[in-house]
Formats: structure tokens, C-alpha cells, sequence
């Protein structure tokens, strides 16, 4: 089974992190969830690899408060 | 004037009323699309059988309209497959919108050389009259206004009570096929129950008649300008005949909307507002996903919506119940026959069970995705929209519907698994039989010649002892030679098309033996009669 890479792995962090907040940069709260919903879509279907995606969602989900994720 | 007006069927009184109780090997509650197959395909195997139907006549409403591929070869091997492919409407493309343009369009059946189209729209009733004619031809005995009033299991039958206009009388069955659809009599006199949820949303279905130069394709639209925040899908129907479904919302009123007046301005905006039209049929629904624990409980076997419920989106629910008969027939005539235990009828549950279940959560996805249950999960559902326009991997993600498809038995304990490694392709263990056109005696498709009991089918000859010993065993197997290098000693055609080695992944040598409900249950890269007779053991229960 693939694992989720969780050491540092992006060369430029702080570009990615700039190039990240830009893509919101005009948007309502509204329009950046939509913005966030197709980048999510976006990198999951990059990714491919079922596995690697499962143990993204129970990582995100971590330390979430709210109902057990289904 | 209405397109269509339902046959009477005539009662007749039963002779039964005087006698004492007589003991059929088969009684079918329903005479609906499943109870008819199930009914048509015990006859053609030389089981008598009675089917009780409470009504006189075939379905009120077009109800269940998309026939799939696997339906229409279902009713090919029980003699009234051209007819409801004549009388339907093929279609084999969808269109998915979003707001004001098409979101992309997919093709069901994009490749040549199948008989059957990957769907037929049909109204129900004209598919229930060619069920019943059908039946009718193969001395099926039809009693209409006989209602099921009292079911009483027994170790060795199920005792009946029906009520008919001219009083009540009682008959015994070896065996009773309940598909007596959702809310079934046979289940509620039984007592049992059936476990899932209901949905929080309502459709209305208005059936209209026009003339319309759309052509026959599956168009579905999310969020359109003519019906804001809701979801639509059309479908064309024999005779003019159109069905249109809104997406209403779990606070729709039913009564009100189900009114011509309310419905007039919904077609309007969408038609346009000159639209001319007939309203033939509307009504408003909610819908359910889930099924009985069990769909045999001894001698009594559920099959169809009396067993198992899905949301119409998919064409999964009249299609799995054309499977179930499919699947439960040839075992209860090998058990009446004395060929197989008892126990090869508990392989139609687990069989079933896991269709069920399949089509249960191809249904539930579909539903999340056509209504979003909160804010989140309903901006996923736009963006994976937006995306489909431009991104074709966003297109695998929409879910308008997973359009049925035949199961696949793949966990069946009646399956022989593959040697490792023998195939890369074709259907494995467990699979429906896949159609090619092939050139020779006894029909010009595959299927044809898949047509009563088991079938090995050769890519090569084999010894003529070996089709003599197939043929004669208590189980016959016919044997079918695809391509002989030699000539064949049974039956044998050519596949000048090459579509069947193709499909089968098939090379010289290359065995599939069929069930007679024409699914794979063991494949083998060179001809083995043992292991063809174990093959047919173990898919009997005899082993």
C-alpha cells in the first residue's frame, strides 16, 4: 500500500503556500469554496492512487471535532 | 385522446372453487414483469405454472420506462425480445447539462456488433402485454382478480388462500414466487419486512404526448435555468409519448403538484412557452433504498420490488428484477427436476442478496449526487460539474444515474475460479455472457445459442465422445465449437467478425461454459471434459 507523504515534500513551501492564498485573492467565501472544491477534485484525480487518498481524508479529518467521519 | 388504453383481461371462474385443494410444483404472485418472466421461463422449462394476479390488466401508467441491454436478452431466450426492441425506443446516449450548457455526453454502447441497443424506453404496460401474450403462448395459466389472501408455509408447500370474485378457494405450492412488487402481499401475510431508508425528496413524473424532433437520448440537467436549484431528466417513449421528471423538493405538496394546472407551467419553461401537448400521466414520489434480510424464507422466494427497492435513477429497479428471475428459475426447475438439492436455491439469495445490495449503492450514490444533503456536498456537486465542461476525468465523477448493468456474480460459490493467471480479459467467473454476432446454424448472435440449459462453448472441436458424454449426462451440457479446425461433432459456428475471440480474449483452445441464465461459471484454456463435469457440479450444488 502507498503512503501519504507527510515529511516535506513541496522544493518552494512558501511559494506554494503564496501561490495557494493568491487563488482566493478576490473571491468571497462563497466563491473559495467553489475554488477549493475543484483543487481538491484537481489534485485527487493527480493523485489516483485510492490509498494515498483515504489516508489523506483521515489525516484532514484528524483533530476535527464533530460527528465520527463515515 | 390518451395513447394507450390497458387491456381487460378476463376472469375466469376457477374450477378450484369446488375441489379440494390442488398441488401446483410452482405458484407466481404477480403478474407483473417479473412474476411474467419468471412464469414464461418455468413454462418454456417444462414447469407448469399458475400466476395469480389481483388486477385484469397491465400496469396504470408507463411506471418503469428504461430496459437494459441484459433485460431485452433475458426476453430473446424466452421469445419476446424483438417485439419490446421493436415497439421501444434504442437509445444509447445521455447528455448531462449544467445550468445553461451541456456539462458533456456519454455513449453507452459505443462499439458495433450487438443485436441489442444499451437501452429501450418502452411504457410499462406495452412491455407487460408482450410479457402477457407471451405467457399466454406458452401455456402459462394466467388468473386474473385472484387475490392472495392467506399464505401459510408448510414443510413440503405453501398453502394459499385466494379471494376471487366468485368466493375463495385454496391451492398448494411446492413453490411460491412472491414478486408481488413493493408492497407486497405475500411479504406482509408472511409478516416480514423490509430494512433501508426513504429519501428526503420528491419527483414529479408528468408523461406528455408530442411531437418532438428530439432525438431519442437520456437528457439530465442539473440546476437549469427552467427549473432553478432542481434536477430534470427526459426520456423518450413509444407513440409520441415523452417522460419528463422534475426534482420538487422534500416540501413539495403531492396533491398540488400532481394538478395539470401546476404541471403546465413547469413544461412551458421548459418546452417553450407555444409547447403543445398531452398530459397522459403524473404523479408525484418519494423513494426508498433497501431490501428484505432474505429473499428466500423456505419454499416461499421473493424476487423484484418485493424483495428489494431502489430510486429509479439507473433503470435499476424492473432490470435487477428481470435478473432475479433470471437467476432463480433454472435452479428451482433443476430442483423440481430432482437434479439439484434444495440448497442451490440459497444461491438465488446470496446471488441476489449481493445484486441487491450493488444496485442499492449505485442507487444511494446516485441520490447524494443528484440531491446534496448539506452546503458542502452540494458545492463538491457543482464543482465536479464545472469541471466535467473542460476535464474529462471530472465526467467519471457525475452521477445522474449508474445505468444497470448485469451483475456480477463474482463472490458466487457456484463459480470455478480461473487457473492463476490463465486470462487477462474477457468475462470471468461470474459475468453475463457477452453478445457477438457469429455465422451458423441455429442463430446469427451468440445468445442464441445460449438458450436452455448449460453450454460449453469451444474455440476449436473437441472429441465427439466427449459432446456425446456432455450431452447424455444427467445435467446435459450442449457443447457449441467456435472456429473448429476440424469439423466439429455438435453444433458449431464461425466467428467471421472476430468479436468473439476478441470479447472472450478467446486463443485456440479456449473453453467457457455457460449456466443456462447465460453467466460464466468457469473458463479454461483447454478443453478438460473432468474438469467440465466438476464445473457443472459444483454450479448445481452436486458437489
Amino acid at each position: 500500500m502507498s503512503r501519504l507523504i507527510t515529511e516535506p515534500n513541496l522544493a518552494e513551501p512558501d511559494d506554494f503556500y503564496e501561490q495557494l492564498i493568491g487563488m482566493h485573492r478576490g473571491l468571497d467565501d462563497a466563491a473559495s469554496a467553489r475554488c477549493n472544491a475543484k483543487l481538491i477534485l484537481l489534485l485527487a484525480n493527480h493523485i489516483g492512487d485510492m490509498d494515498v487518498l483515504a489516508q489523506a481524508l483521515a489525516a484532514a479529518r484528524e483533530g476535527i471535532d464533530g460527528a465520527p467521519a463515515a | 385522446m390518451a395513447s394507450h388504453v390497458n387491456p381487460v383481461y378476463e376472469y375466469r371462474r376457477p374450477a378450484d372453487l369446488d375441489a379440494p385443494a390442488v398441488r401446483h410444483p410452482v405458484i407466481v404472485v404477480g403478474a407483473g414483469p417479473v412474476g411474467l418472466v419468471a412464469a414464461i421461463d418455468l413454462a418454456q422449462r417444462g414447469v407448469p405454472v399458475v400466476v395469480l394476479d389481483e388486477d385484469c390488466t397491465v400496469s396504470v401508467g408507463s411506471r418503469a420506462i428504461c430496459y437494459a441491454k441484459r433485460t431485452l436478452e433475458i426476453l430473446d431466450r424466452l421469445g419476446c425480445g424483438e417485439r419490446v426492441a421493436q415497439k421501444g425506443v434504442q437509445w444509447h446516449v445521455g447528455r448531462v447539462y449544467f445550468r445553461d450548457a451541456q456539462a458533456y455526453q456519454f455513449d453507452l454502447l459505443p462499439e458495433a456488433g450487438h443485436r441489442r441497443p444499451a437501452f429501450v424506453n418502452l411504457q410499462q404496460y406495452h412491455f407487460e402485454e408482450a410479457l402477457v401474450d407471451r405467457a399466454r403462448e406458452t401455456g402459462v395459466d394466467l388468473r386474473w382478480c385472484h387475490e392472495v389472501v392467506g399464505v401459510l408455509p408448510r414443510d413440503d408447500a405453501v398453502d394459499v388462500e385466494i379471494r376471487t370474485p366468485d368466493g375463495t378457494y385454496r391451492l398448494e405450492a411446492q413453490w411460491l414466487i412472491a414478486a408481488d412488487g413493493a408492497r407486497s402481499t405475500v411479504r406482509r401475510l408472511m409478516g416480514l419486512d423490509t430494512e433501508g431508508k426513504v429519501f428526503r425528496d420528491r419527483f414529479l413524473i408528468a408523461d406528455i404526448r408530442m411531437r418532438s424532433d428530439f432525438p431519442a437520448e437520456r437528457r439530465f440537467w442539473f440546476d437549469p435555468p427552467f427549473h432553478p436549484g432542481q434536477s430534470v431528466l427526459l426520456h423518450r417513449q413509444a407513440d409520441d409519448v415523452w417522460r419528463v421528471d422534475f426534482q420538487l423538493g422534500w416540501d413539495a405538496d403531492p396533491e398540488l403538484e400532481k394538478q395539470p394546472e401546476r404541471i403546465a407551467p413547469r413544461l412551458r419553461a421548459m418546452l417553450g412557452a407555444d409547447v403543445r401537448y398531452e398530459l397522459e400521466w403524473a404523479s408525484v414520489y418519494t423513494f426508498q433504498c433497501r431490501r428484505m434480510q432474505r429473499f428466500r424464507h423456505g419454499r416461499v422466494i421473493f424476487a423484484g420490488d418485493a424483495a428489494h427497492l431502489v430510486s429509479p435513477f439507473g433503470a435499476r429497479g424492473a432490470n435487477s428484477g428481470m435478473q432475479d428471475a433470471d437467476n432463480l428459475v433454472w435452479k428451482l426447475a433443476l430442483v423440481l427436476e430432482g437434479k439439484a438439492p434444495e440448497r442451490l436455491l440459497d444461491t438465488y439469495d446470496a446471488e441476489r442478496v449481493a445484486a441487491a445490495d450493488e444496485n442499492i449503492r449505485h442507487s444511494t450514490r446516485s441520490t447524494d449526487f443528484i440531491t446534496p444533503k448539506s452546503a458542502v456536498s452540494r458545492i463538491f456537486r457543482d464543482a465536479v460539474l464545472d469541471l466535467a465542461r473542460e476535464h474529462a476525468f471530472a465526467r467519471r465523477l457525475v452521477n445522474s444515474g449508474r445505468l444497470s448493468t448485469p451483475a456480477l456474480l463474482r463472490d458466487s460459490p457456484l463459480n470455478t475460479a480461473d487457473e492463476p493467471a490463465a486470462f487477462a480479459g474477457g468475462p470471468g467467473p461470474g459475468h453475463a455472457a457477452i453478445d457477438a454476432p457469429v455465422v451458423g446454424e441455429g442463430g446469427s448472435w451468440l445468445l442464441d445459442h445460449l438458450c436452455r440449459g448449460f453450454t460449453l462453448i469451444t474455440f476449436d472441436a473437441i472429441p465427439a465422445s466427449a459432446v456425446e458424454t456432455l450431452a447424455r449426462a444427467r445435467i446435459p451440457c450442449a457443447t457449441l465449437a467456435v472456429d473448429a479446425s476440424v469439423p466439429a461433432p455438435g453444433a458449431s459456428v464461425r466467428d467471421a467478425q472476430h468479436h468473439l475471440a476478441h470479447r472472450y480474449a478467446a486463443r485456440p483452445g479456449t473453453c467457457y461454459l455457460f449456466r443456462p441464465d447465460q453467466h460464466v461459471c468457469a473458463r479454461w484454456r483447454a478443453f478438460d471434459l473432468r474438469a467440465v463435469e466438476r464445473a457443472i457440479a459444483r454450479a448445481t450444488c452436486n458437489d
